[in-house]
């Protein structure tokens, strides 16, 4: 058997020096004259230990990591081929604790295989989900994916089978799939790592929910920031259309369905669903009023059901397993399971899939290890730039939709970013304010104008000027925007403002005053 | 320096373009984004074919090309710097790494060095927040920048 290596291609890999060492591996292999195949997989997610490679061996996988180039030489001689023992070994992939703790069934394959074979994700369950949908009536479907509870992974929590049942109900003879692949929010890399680790899984999703709702037509909308995200997926739609997954005859069934690749041009607002569809019609990104809803008029005014990548990626297990299997995961209103990013200031960084549930401590201290400064956490921002600042004090709230609103915070599309005790609270309520400016599509007042008057009493707090009357102001404006902005970019800035303000007054002092009580 | 294409030329190569793209549904934003491609930025000479091509008002067009951070007025120099500045990234001190490059190149952001090596931009988040702080230098990652890394960018975009 000719030995396989495999060196994840994955960007964050490729951040890290993947390619690096998939050269140096090469060379040595080249250079020993010893025949081995390099599979170039995507991440499994745990990014403190990539570029992570592994090696099929006769007992099954050996993973070593974090691999510098500088170690490929004494990797040959220590006999990794076989599992040798080295100083990067880190035994079997999935004991890994960071992997072996997880839940995983949307990122099931996620990491393992070249993602480009279909082959591969056949082999590992890939396409039951879509086979058993296209013997199923249409509102069956739909009726499965509404009983397994599944809500929105976007952030907005909408249960995903009432929004399909109302493109179904919906009569036209043109309906689409659009997917919102435009992650900007910071923390977040769950759609990015699915679209270039397992993109069958969301071509699946996809045609999933067209057949649910009579959809011929799908777009998938990927951020200008993810190149490596666009490349895969177009790839993977080319080949999931010669194996005539998509197309005239999805499976061999009467169903038609294809779809294209578009990508954004660096607009954060265009994550928003309705600004989106806008940008694919070629407009301004510009965020529009519902009613009416997309999935009765959406993109080019016909019925469209518009998902987030996960809430698709999820679909195809839900269809395989059955909405009964994912229901049982999770907790309260919030079903299934949740991929969790660990982000930022924190030890052992990457994507962890779980039920909900766990309490935002846990995933803190006990799976991301604290802060990779060893410095102790002081804040952490759940639900990206638009989520709310949490202190220990509330590490206790489990990860939970309806938990973090009663807190006065988001879980948004899953993201935490770590911040340690140097972080400046005001500093970070500053920015909130800044990037609502920078990214406002401009079309209502709170968010346009809310976003630059918030920076500048903000400045004039730092500077100590009236502060009581200022914080006074800034409570005040981030109500107007709360209440009176058209979508969650303007709405959903002062959550990070507020609760930077809420849970860390002591950063919003007059400097003078900070520095007296040092 | 490259030397600018003619606005003729910029016109024919445009339509040619359009021509391509047009039986898109949406096409204007694969238009552009090819055009970018082909021209480095979107020459002000192509907006009026685009609205010609696709029975748009030049406002519309300028319109849709002033919304997207993405799309260029001018061409960017030899080599795109992208910091990502967003929290993950704040997080692990990418504000010393954008104050260390800002003031190694002797530009901020937004700006192209004067021998056109290099144009320096922020960036709101690249998905590599397991990995911060993080930057794309020609479309390549790079992620856990530190001295080391920093050093060799420079040294890349000054070759």
């Amino acid at each position: 058997m000719i030995p396989r290596i495999y060196i994840p291609g994955d960007s964050g890999a490729l951040a890290l020096g993947a390619e690096k060492v998939a050269k140096a591996i090469a060379k040595e292999l080249a250079e020993r004259g010893i025949e081995a195949k390099i599979v170039r997989n995507g991440s499994r997610g745990a990014y403190f230990l990539e570029p992570m490679i592994e090696v099929a061996t006769a007992n099954g996988r050996v993973a070593y990591g974090p691999v510098k180039p500088s170690d490929v030489k004494s990797l040959f001689d220590s006999g990794f081929l076989t599992g040798g023992h080295h100083k990067r070994w880190l035994g079997a992939p999935d004991k890994i604790p960071f992997l072996a703790k997880q839940t995983r069934l949307t990122f099931a394959r996620c990491g393992i295989n070249d993602p480009l074979s279909l082959d591969a994700y056949k082999s590992l369950g890939g396409l039951k989900g879509l086979q058993n949908a296209v013997a199923m009536a249409p509102a069956d479907i739909v009726k499965q994916v509404t009983d397994s509870g599944l809500r929105g992974r976007g952030g907005a929590g909408f249960p995903t089978g009432i929004k399909w049942k109302t493109v179904l109900d919906t009569t036209s003879e043109r309906k689409y799939i659009v997917c919102n692949a435009d992650e900007g929010d910071s923390a977040t890399f769950a759609d990015r790592m699915i679209m270039e680790g397992d993109p069958f899984v969301l071509i699946e999703g996809m045609t999933i929910a067209g057949i649910a709702t009579g959809a011929t037509k799908g777009f998938v909308y990927i951020r200008s920031e993810y190149p490596h995200a666009v490349a895969t997926m177009n790839k993977a739609v080319e080949i999931a259309r010669k194996a005539g997954v998509l197309g005239v005859n999805v499976l061999g069934s009467p169903n038609a369905f294809d779809m294209e690749i578009r990508v954004g041009a660096g607009a954060y607002v265009c994550g928003e669903e309705t600004s989106l569809l806008n940008s694919l019609e070629g407009k301004r990104g510009v965020v529009r009023a519902k009613p009416p809803l997309p999935a009765i008029q959406g993109l080019f005014g016909k019925p469209t059901v518009i998902n987030n990548v996960i809430s698709l990626a999820s679909v195809p297990i839900i269809m395989d397993k059955g909405a009964a299997f994912y229901k049982d995961f999770g907790m309260g209103r919030s079903r299934g399971t949740i991929p969790i990013q660990i982000a930022g200031n924190v030890r052992n960084g990457g994507l962890f899939e779980t039920a909900f549930g766990l309490t935002l401590g846990q995933i803190v201290d006990d799976i991301g290890g604290g802060t990779a400064t060893g410095r102790p956490v002081k804040a952490v921002q759940v639900g990206g730039p638009l989520g709310a600042y949490f202190p220990r004090a509330l590490f206790d709230t489990p990860f939970d939709y309806e938990e973090f609103a009663k807190r006065d915070g988001l879980i948004g599309h899953a993201g935490i970013t770590v911040f340690d005790d140097t972080a400046d609270m005001l500093k970070q309520a500053r920015f909130a304010m800044e990037f609502c400016a920078i990214e406002s599509c401009g079309k209502c007042t709170p968010c346009r104008i809310g976003s630059t008057r918030g920076i500048e009493t903000i400045d004039r707090l730092a500077a100590g000027i009236e502060p009581e009357k200022n914080l006074a102001l800034v409570t005040d404006l981030c109500n107007t925007m709360k209440f009176g902005s058209l979508c969650a970019l303007g709405g959903f800035t002062p959550y990070p403002v507020m609760s930077s303000i809420t849970h860390f007054p002591e950063d919003f002092k007059p400097a003078s005053a900070r520095v007296a009580a040092e | 320096m490259t030397m600018q294409p003619a606005s003729t030329e910029i016109a024919s190569r445009t339509a040619a373009i359009i021509q391509e793209l047009k039986g898109l549904e949406g096409p204007l934003l694969p238009i552009l984004h090819e055009i970018q491609e082909e021209f480095g930025h979107v020459p002000q000479a192509a907006l009026p074919v685009i609205a010609d091509g696709l029975n748009l008002s030049r406002a519309e067009v300028h319109g849709v090309v002033t919304f997207y951070h993405d799309f260029r007025a001018r061409p960017a120099g030899r080599h795109v710097l992208k910091l990502c500045q967003a929290e993950a990234c704040q997080s692990m001190g990418s504000d010393a790494v954008a104050a260390k490059i800002k003031q190694l190149l002797g530009i901020g952001f937004h700006e192209t060095t004067r021998d056109g090596s290099v144009t320096l931009e922020p960036v709101y988040c690249l998905g590599l927040c397991a990995c911060s702080p993080s930057a794309m230098l020609d479309g390549e990652v790079i992620g856990r920048l530190d001295d080391e890394k920093i050093d060799e960018i420079l040294a890349e975009v000054r070759s």
